[in-house]
């Protein structure tokens, strides 16, 4: 059949649809679609909150576009469809010493919905964000197909990269891979014993990829004390092969209570030595830690998570460090927390990244966790930070304008590509995103 | 060694898992199917992803008069051929009760199409001294039922037809490997009602790859088919005429 009824979410859980999708195999079934009338598209939803959703609309699941076009070893352009999986790239083409430039925390995203949010990775410091190494991309838009670049179409590039599907359906992509020594990791891992000293070293590092695991539950003299992890491709070395594991059920709530969440940060932090250590890991085990859980989203019980994240100015890091406080005080948070120094990097007009800090933390969907998310996004604003689309399921109309300066040039671009509202999802409805005031 | 595999029917989902699976261990494909543009886009993939030679090949189960072309294009490899046939065309029970007519595609497309292929291909495969054919029928070929009995039957042709080919290459120094799938994620199951344990492609892709390297003779993916089907078959027909499954 055509059209599967479904209930759906995003990976966050909380959020629900209820409505129609269809997933074309063939591009001719994409196309035959279309011509309808254009739909929000989504991937692998590995988006937190609202942004593949459509409630009593239609959608288009891409992810059974997934091959790869072609590949130029001169340039290293990769042509790709838009349903193909970032992890799947580098499986392929890490042995061969290419790997696309930039990477998100998951390999489950799709070349689409990293376009559509302008993904960063860990070396985001060094190499911008994802969009600034797509060389050309497909979209449909309500005239048809277009090929949008930075150079002949920067504006449409510029509302689309990060744009949140808003301005058609993308097709495929050209993106510039990035030459690798191999497909292995040397990573080097070390404690920091406070929030100073993790700020230090995140200035400091020179390592190609870095980012920071920290113990959001770390009270006192404690607090901000992590792990940083900064690592570098290489080759020649077989790390141990990696098993995957399913989580099969639900977990019950009391998994993430706040005792049994300090008492894994702990062990987390005293796992690396005193001394730090350096270890080799398949590539795919540093940049897609969480991907060897499958359905990982489901240790959060069936009430679902949300996840904060907010990048802040270089000279607000003391406004992060408050806002740490606040969330360790509350004893709300789950084990998985990051932060990572940003480069200023950014493709598009909505794209979350600024040069400065991003904090991301999970928490369980509780009554007390929404109201400390509430408050949290609306510090981050007033420090002149802003929070990622990406994560979000919380945030309200009010506040976007000021996190996104560039939003009325996006709805400008929005409104001549798809001048119907056709591929309005949820959260551009829950954030009136493409209503102009 | 130098394997070849021709898929026929290349542009389903589980043929493009299974090409993908065989592409990364460096075989050469030939993908057969009717939409080339589509399976122009799967060479594509298959090459980068490892495989030594990726080509489209133009197959209509309908018409068998470009089968020989095919042939040919195999014979020009060197080394080991194979075949895996993923064919095959299930329209709903209901129209094909409204138009009878439906009935010689769905087996021209399930069974006689890619049989009489296969009969063309395998003297040169008993001529190679060996190779593989992954013959995919169905778990509905295995009883009769009201909900898709025609392509049911024509699965079971199918099957029939395979246990016989692999009696032949057997002796050749071949093999023939029935795949039984149960539910899978594809086109064609997509938003259907009733599913459950529905496999994905990647899944089914894998279990044959396993059972071709096994030289096994029929196999139910994922595995617990073979016990459902099992209980299916004993129920007593005198019941089961009753039923509606």
């Amino acid at each position: 059949m055509l059209w599967k009824s479904a209930d759906y979410s995003g990976w966050g859980r909380v959020l629900q649809a209820k409505g129609e999708i269809a997933r074309p195999e063939r591009q001719a079934a994409l196309a035959a679609l279309l011509d309808d009338g254009l739909l929000p598209a989504m991937g692998m939803r590995r988006s937190y909150g609202d942004a593949a959703l459509n409630s009593d609309g239609r959608a288009v699941d891409m992810t059974r576009l997934d091959r790869m076009l072609g590949f130029d070893p001169e340039t290293g352009i990769l042509d790709v469809e838009a349903g193909a999986r970032i992890g799947e790239i580098a499986a392929a083409f890490g042995p061969k010493g290419w790997l696309p430039a930039v990477m998100p925390g998951t390999g489950f995203a799709t070349v689409g919905g990293c376009i559509g949010q302008d993904v960063h990775g860990k070396n985001h410091h060094h190499a911008g964000s994802f969009c600034e190494h797509v060389v050309s991309l497909t979209l449909r838009t309500a005239k048809g197909v277009v090929e949008v670049t930075p150079e002949k179409t920067p504006a449409l590039f510029r509302a689309t990269a990060g744009g949140l599907g808003q301005t058609g359906v993308i097709l495929s992509a050209r993106l510039r891979l990035l030459p690798c020594k191999g497909d292995v990791m040397v990573v080097t891992e070390r404690r920091m014993a406070d929030w100073e000293e993790f700020i230090a070293h995140l200035d400091t590092s020179r390592a190609t990829y870095t980012v920071g695991w920290i113990d959001a539950t770390a009270k006192g003299a404690a607090l901000g004390r992590g792990v940083l992890e900064e690592g570098e491709t290489g080759s020649g070395l077989m790390p141990q092969r990696i098993k995957r594991r399913k989580v099969p059920l639900d977990a019950p709530n009391f998994a993430l209570s706040s005792p049994i969440v300090r008492m894994f940060n702990g062990a987390y932090y005293r796992r690396v030595p005193e001394k730090g250590r350096t270890v080799v890991r398949p590539i795919s085990d540093f940049f897609f830690p969480l991907d060897k859980i499958h359905d990982w989203n489901r240790l959060y019980g069936k009430r679902g998570f949300h996840q904060f994240q907010c990048v802040v100015p270089l000279d607000q890091a003391p406004a992060l460090r408050d806002m740490l406080g606040e969330i360790a005080g509350s004893g709300l948070a789950s084990p998985l927390a990051v932060i990572k120094r940003m480069g200023p990097g950014r493709a598009g007009y909505l794209s979350f990244p600024m040069e400065g800090y991003t904090l991301a933390v999970d928490f369980p969907d509780r009554a007390a966790a929404r109201e400390l998310i509430k408050h949290m996004q609306a510090r981050a604003t007033e420090v002149g930070g802003r929070i990622y689309f990406a994560k979000d399921s919380l945030a309200r109309p009010e506040e976007i304008p000021a996190m996104y300066p560039e939003l009325d040039l996006w709805r400008k671009e929005v409104t001549k590509a798809d001048p119907e509202g056709r591929l309005a999802t949820d959260l551009v409805r829950r954030l009136k995103l493409r209503v102009a005031k | 060694m130098n394997r070849t595999w021709i898929i026929l029917g290349a542009t389903s989902s589980m043929a493009r898992a299974f090409a993908r699976a065989v592409s990364q261990e460096g075989a050469g494909v030939l993908l057969a199917g009717r939409d080339s543009e589509d399976l122009a886009a799967l060479a594509a993939d298959c090459r980068l992803r490892g495989a030594r030679i990726a080509e489209a090949v133009a197959f209509d189960a309908r018409r068998p008069d470009g089968f020989a072309a095919i042939i040919q294009r195999m014979e020009a490899e060197e080394g080991e051929l194979n075949a895996a046939v993923f064919v095959g065309s299930m329209p709903e029970q209901a129209a094909i009760d409204a138009d009878p007519s439906l009935i010689d595609g769905t087996v021209t497309d399930s069974f006689t199409g890619p049989a009489r292929f296969l009969q063309m291909l395998a003297p040169l495969m008993e001529a190679r001294g060996g190779g593989t054919v992954v013959g995919v029928a169905s778990v509905a070929g295995d009883r009769g039922r009201l909900g898709n009995y025609v392509y049911g039957a024509a699965k079971a042709g199918f099957a029939t037809y395979l246990s016989g080919l692999r009696n032949r290459l057997t002796r050749a120094g071949g093999h023939v490997v029935t795949v039984k799938p149960g539910f899978v994620d594809t086109a064609m199951t997509w938003g259907l009602p009733g599913m459950f344990l529905v496999a994905t492609p990647e899944k089914v892709a894998e279990d044959i790859q396993k059972a071709v390297r096994k030289k096994r003779n029929v196999i139910y993916t994922p595995f617990f088919w073979r016990y459902i089907m099992l209980i299916i078959i004993h129920i007593p027909e005198l019941i089961f005429k009753k039923m509606k499954i």
